[in-house]
Order: C-alpha cells, then sequence, then structure tokens
C-alpha cells in the first residue's frame, strides 16, 4: 500500500503486476555478517563489517572519510570481489554462493548504480545510455512491458527536456547527465540503488534539484538506496545515517 | 545494441581508428599488389612466347636452349646445321620453321638474324603479334629492325647508322658493313624490346671477309657484291618451330631428339619457362614474404593502436561492467572492433589495389613491359583477405585479455 501510495506522487511505472510481489517482500534487501575483505597483495590493510542491515525501501546515507573503506564495501555489496569471510546477502541471496558470471547477471538484476562522474557512455544517446542496463539483464527487462516509454517517462519525471533521449549524452550539461544516471540506475526498478557521491560535481542548486528527483522517483519505486558522500549536511533527507567508523573497520584496528 | 554501442565508440576515436584502418587498408593493398605483380609477372614471363610448339638447338640443357634463343641470356654450346635445320623444316609435321642466328651485337643489344616470317611468327602475351611503332620491316640486306628498349636507350631512330661488332663485348666491328634503321617495334615486354633483328643473310654477310673469328686482312667485300651474293648460312643458332597439329608435337619433339645426324634437342616453351620460373622463384617467395611483414606489421600496429586506447577506455569498460556486462563482454567488444578495424582495412585495401590498377595498368605496361590484368579477386585474394580479418581478431586478443584483466581489477568503482 505505502508503495502504491507513493507512486501517485508521480506518473505510473510501466511494471507488471507479477513485479509487485517480489518488492513488497518484507527480508530486508541488504545484509553483512561479519565480513572480512582484504585487498590482493595489500595484506597490511583490509576491511571488517560486523553486521550493516538496509530493509527495503530505506534511504540510507553512508558518511565515511577518504580511505575508511567506502568503495570497497561498495564493490563487495556489488559483487566485485568477493569477502574473505562471512556473508553478503542483496535480496536474500547470498553473493558469495554465486559463480562470477552469475554475480555480474544478479548485479545487473538487481543493483542500479550511480556514479560521482556520472560515467555515462559519452558517444551514445540518453536513450542507449539509460537502456543499457537492461541488456545484461533480462528479468530487470521483463518487469517493463515497454523500455523505450519507461525510459521517456523516467527522463520526464526527472525534469530532462523533451527530445533528450536521442541526444548525445556528451552533448548534455552536467546536470543532466547526473539525471540521466540517475534514470540508467533506476529503470526496470532494481530492488536497490547504489550511488557513490552522485552530487559532489554538481552545485548546490542542481545538487537540490537531483536530490529531490532521486528520491521521489526512488520512492515511487519502492526502491531501497543507499547513497555514500562526505556531505553530512545532507543527512536530514535520508531515513537514517550510517557513519563508516560505525559499521566498518580497516582490518588495521581490527586484527 | 552492444554492436551500436560498440560501432559509437569506434566513431567517437574517429581518427585514431581511420588511421589504423588506413595503416591496415595500405598494408593489404601492398599484399595484393605484390601478388598481382607476382602473378602479373609470372604470367608475362609464361608469355614471352607463345604460339610457338617446339624450339630446336644444339643438344644441351632445355633452360639453356631458351635462355639463349628468347632470353638472348649466354650462348649456345654449338650450332643447328643449316642442313639438320633443312631436314626438320621439310618434315610433314612443321608447319612452319623461323631460324634464328645469334652471335654478334651492338652496345649492350644482341644482334640476332632471322627471316621476316619471325614477324609473323613470334607470338607473345597469349598470341599478340609484334608490332612496328616507326619504319617498316627490313627491306634491304643491311635494313636492321629494333627493339622499343634499344631505340629508347640509344636513342635511334629510323634511317640511324647501326655498326656491329663481332661477338658479345668484341671490340672489333663490323664497321666495313654498316647497318640502317629500317623499324622500330611496338614495346612487347619481351626480349625483343631489347635486339637488334637483321636477316639471315645479314648474318652471313658482314662474316664473309672474317674467317676462325677473325677479319681477314686487306679484304673487304663490297656492300653491292653482298647483295648479289648466294648468301645461305651454314648454321643457325636455334629455330622456332610451329606444328600442324598438336597431337604431333612430342612425336616430332622426340624425332628431332634422337636426330642421327647430329646431336639436337627440341623444348616445349611452356615447360622450359615453367622449369625456368621455378629457379627465379625464390625471389618470388622473397617478395611474397616481405609483403607478408608489411602485413604484419600493420596488425601490430592495430594492436599497439588498441593498447594505447584501453586507458582512455578504462572508464567505458568500466561503465559496461557496472551495468553487468561480463569481462567477457568486454573481451568481446575489443575483439569485435578489432574484427571490424580489419575488415574495413582490408576491403578498403581491396579498393585501393584497383584503384591502383586502374591508373598503374597502362603506366607498368609502358615502362616494365608487365601487364597487370583486372580481374575480379581470386579465391586465394578472399583467403588473404579472410586471414587479414582472422589475424586481426588474433592479435587483439592481446590487448583484449589485458582489458578483460583490467575490468576486474577495476570493478566498477573505478574514477578515472
Amino acid at each position: 500500500m505505502r508503495l502504491r501510495s507513493r507512486w501517485s506522487a508521480t506518473s505510473q511505472p510501466l511494471i507488471c503486476a507479477a513485479c509487485f510481489k517480489a518488492l513488497s517482500d518484507s527480508a530486508p534487501i541488504l545484509q553483512l555478517n561479519d565480513v572480512r575483505y582484504r585487498w590482493p597483495g595489500r595484506a597490511s590493510f583490509g576491511l571488517h563489517v560486523p553486521d550493516l542491515t538496509l530493509a527495503r525501501s530505506e534511504t540510507v546515507l553512508l558518511l565515511g572519510e577518504s580511505g575508511s573503506g567506502k568503495s570497497t564495501l561498495l564493490s563487495l555489496i556489488c559483487g566485485t570481489i568477493t569477502a574473505g569471510s562471512g556473508r553478503v546477502c542483496v535480496a536474500g541471496t547470498d553473493i558469495a554462493a554465486l559463480s562470477a558470471g552469475q554475480r555480474d547477471r544478479f548485479r545487473a538484476e538487481q543493483i542500479g548504480l550511480i556514479f560521482q562522474q556520472f560515467n555515462l557512455l559519452p558517444f551514445a544517446s540518453v536513450q542507449d545510455n539509460i537502456l543499457l542496463p537492461l541488456k545484461f539483464a533480462p528479468e530487470r527487462r521483463k518487469r517493463l512491458t515497454d523500455p523505450n516509454a519507461e525510459a521517456k517517462r523516467l527522463c520526464q519525471d526527472l525534469g530532462l527536456p523533451e527530445g533528450v533521449m536521442s541526444a548525445k549524452s556528451g552533448a548534455l550539461s552536467v546536470g543532466q547527465q547526473q539525471r540521466v544516471a540517475a534514470a540508467r540506475a533506476l529503470i526496470g526498478m532494481p530492488p536497490l540503488i547504489i550511488a557513490d557521491e552522485p552530487t559532489s560535481s554538481l552545485d548546490a542548486a542542481t545538487q537540490a534539484t537531483f536530490l529531490e528527483l532521486l528520491f521521489a522517483q526512488s520512492r515511487a519505486h519502492g526502491t531501497t538506496l543507499l547513497m555514500v558522500s562526505h556531505d553530512a549536511r545532507l543527512s536530514s533527507q535520508f531515513d537514517r545515517v550510517i557513519h563508516m567508523a560505525d559499521i566498518a573497520k580497516t582490518m588495521r584496528d581490527a586484527a | 545494441m552492444i554492436f551500436r554501442l560498440a560501432f559509437g565508440s569506434l566513431i567517437a576515436r574517429g581518427l585514431t581508428v581511420c588511421m589504423t584502418i588506413l595503416a591496415i587498408a595500405l598494408s593489404v593493398a601492398l599484399f595484393l599488389g605484390v601478388e598481382k605483380v607476382r602473378t602479373g609477372a609470372k604470367s608475362s614471363f609464361a608469355d614471352t612466347i607463345s604460339g610457338t610448339d617446339l624450339i630446336v638447338g644444339a643438344r644441351s640443357g632445355s633452360v639453356q636452349l631458351l635462355l639463349y634463343s628468347v632470353f638472348r641470356i649466354g650462348n649456345a654450346t654449338n650450332n643447328l646445321t643449316w642442313e639438320s635445320y633443312r631436314d626438320i623444316a621439310e618434315r610433314p609435321e612443321v608447319d612452319w620453321i623461323v631460324p634464328i642466328s645469334l652471335g654478334d651485337s651492338h652496345r649492350q643489344f644482341r644482334v640476332m638474324g632471322t627471316t621476316k616470317a619471325f614477324f609473323d611468327r613470334y607470338k607473345y602475351r597469349s598470341g599478340q603479334s609484334l608490332a612496328v611503332r616507326d619504319g617498316q620491316i627490313m627491306d634491304d640486306l643491311f635494313d636492321t629492325v629494333i627493339g622499343a628498349d634499344v631505340a629508347a636507350t640509344l636513342g635511334y631512330s629510323v634511317g640511324d647508322p647501326i655498326v656491329v661488332a663481332h661477338g658479345i663485348a668484341s671490340f672489333t666491328e663490323h664497321d666495313d658493313q654498316p647497318f640502317r634503321v629500317s623499324g622500330i617495334l611496338e614495346k612487347t615486354g619481351t626480349p625483343v624490346d631489347r635486339t637488334v633483328i637483321v636477316s639471315l643473310e645479314a648474318i652471313e654477310a658482314i662474316h664473309v671477309d672474317w674467317q676462325s673469328g677473325a677479319k681477314i686482312p686487306g679484304q673487304s667485300t663490297p656492300a653491292d657484291v653482298l647483295r648479289n651474293m648466294e648468301l645461305e648460312p651454314h648454321a643457325v643458332t636455334a629455330a622456332l618451330l610451329g606444328i600442324k597439329s598438336r597431337l604431333q608435337v612430342f612425336r616430332l619433339q622426340r624425332a628431332i631428339n634422337e636426330y642421327p645426324e647430329e646431336p639436337l634437342l627440341a623444348i616445349l616453351p611452356g615447360v622450359a619457362l615453367q622449369e625456368l620460373w621455378q629457379i627465379v622463384g625464390i625471389a618470388e617467395t622473397a617478395l611474397v614474404a616481405v609483403s607478408a611483414m608489411v602485413v604484419v606489421t600493420a596488425l601490430i600496429g592495430m594492436m599497439a593502436t588498441i593498447f594505447s586506447s584501453l586507458n582512455e577506455r578504462r572508464r567505458e569498460m568500466a561503465i559496461f561492467r557496472a551495468m553487468g556486462a561480463r569481462p567477457r563482454v568486454i573481451l568481446g567488444m575489443l575483439v569485435l572492433e578489432a574484427v571490424l578495424m580489419a575488415a574495413v582495412g582490408a576491403v578498403l585495401g581491396l579498393g585501393l589495389l584497383y584503384i591502383g590498377l586502374l591508373v598503374g595498368q597502362p603506366l607498368i605496361d609502358s615502362a616494365f613491359g608487365l601487364w597487370l590484368p583486372i580481374e575480379p579477386p581470386t579465391l586465394r585474394e578472399f583467403w588473404v583477405l579472410l586471414g587479414v580479418v582472422v589475424a586481426g581478431a588474433i592479435v587483439s586478443l592481446v590487448p583484449a585479455l589485458r582489458a578483460y584483466r583490467m575490468s576486474l581489477a577495476d570493478g566498477m568503482m573505478v574514477r578515472i
């Protein structure tokens, strides 16, 4: 009911009925238990996360200093690196139990990513950039009856101008590029969005607008949002704020 | 979509990609061009003489007989007596016979005595006849027809006098019996271009006052007297022979080779040319090897280009990985890119070759007498093009595997 009421705040996503059930599951979307990781060749440095849980539809701000292991934590959650010990469960699946290929597909299906530097393909059109994750996530694509129409709808909802779909993403302004990056993360309604300092390149006004739109979209889709930032001023806008220092220790400390 | 994105990435790096494709195209064009020149040279070589069924000379080796009778290289070990020549000429299988007499020279060019029938019977390049560019076939005893290279090198024109030297590299000249250029032949690309042709009787005439290879002191027969003399040769160097029916070639060849009066040799020009080509084939192999090295260099250049683009494309690959692309997709994209570049380069190279042939064919023909036919690509050329594309794919595996490892190491949080 909560999802439906939030969707009413914006236009209806083109989602098939079978997907509602999965999205309304009450199990945590992310759970890390006693996770330990050491970078290969850097035995003196590692990360230990005793416990981290994110509920579905929750918006969480992860604050941490540079070098505190934020990127390592995100890589562990995304499954591009695997923990030495402990469990990383995304949407109820222990990603360590998946093969490398299965992890790639699982990531594409379950996680939408927004980067600090947008990381759009500059030579590709806005439409191709937004639809790119669907190429590697067939289940995510199946949730949409018309991916092109959904991409267009997301662009409209994120305040991108009419006719932007065919434009080369490299030709857009910084703020527009970040919105395209958000649309790319949101398309197909992955249950978890990870945003790695997505507003650090934006000025204050654009930053506020972007966050407002991102929140509206993620809440409309019932998506969990885990956003990494240095900026503690954003704290009030999130359901929960966690500090790297509270949830994780570098292995030097942990050893 | 992935193909479209890979193509878009290529277009975005247009200049570098174009340069790489151009390098491949040029090397492919060079390789195929060398192939064309090689096959053209081979067929031109094989077409040095055509329409002649047998060449007859004193018994030696078939290649040696071919070399001195057709290519004017080296000397005959012995002559063919005029009696034997007449004997052969009178055989029923013989359709026509043309004697050639070699031995003297003019500057660095060989002088060949023959009959007027030579100009009708000697064929080259699939049956083409000799044509007179300036003047006419010799009419007088002391007329000469010179090849195109002789005229071009020595700057001769019709009416110019020519003094024939006795033997090759001899300081003794038949200066008492000068010849006059009566005609200059069109360029043929054959040894005829480098030949001074006189009548068989003229060869006899200039040697009337000679004995045992030396001029008889104080003796000089006037030209008018010589013109009225019976100048039948005692011997000729070789004879070109045409047969009424091809079925009789081997029988006549055997009969000449077993001629009881003197040891003779009859050779099939085509077979002897093939034997000779095999001898010079090492140069052909070297030529192919060098052009193959050019293609290999271009492919290594493409590998270097892909390598150097890896860093600038690191973000692109990280994006694909972040979106869920498996590392093998990254690997596949780079190999696909290389295959595309190699394929476009190969096709462009083929196009350049044909443009080059269209422009260069008449120039090469007139400059070197080498006829390069413009024909559709052969199966061998198709294999070469396919080989370039496959080699491009293989070569690209080196940077592709590096990209694969890089994409694994970078994960998806790369900030470049």
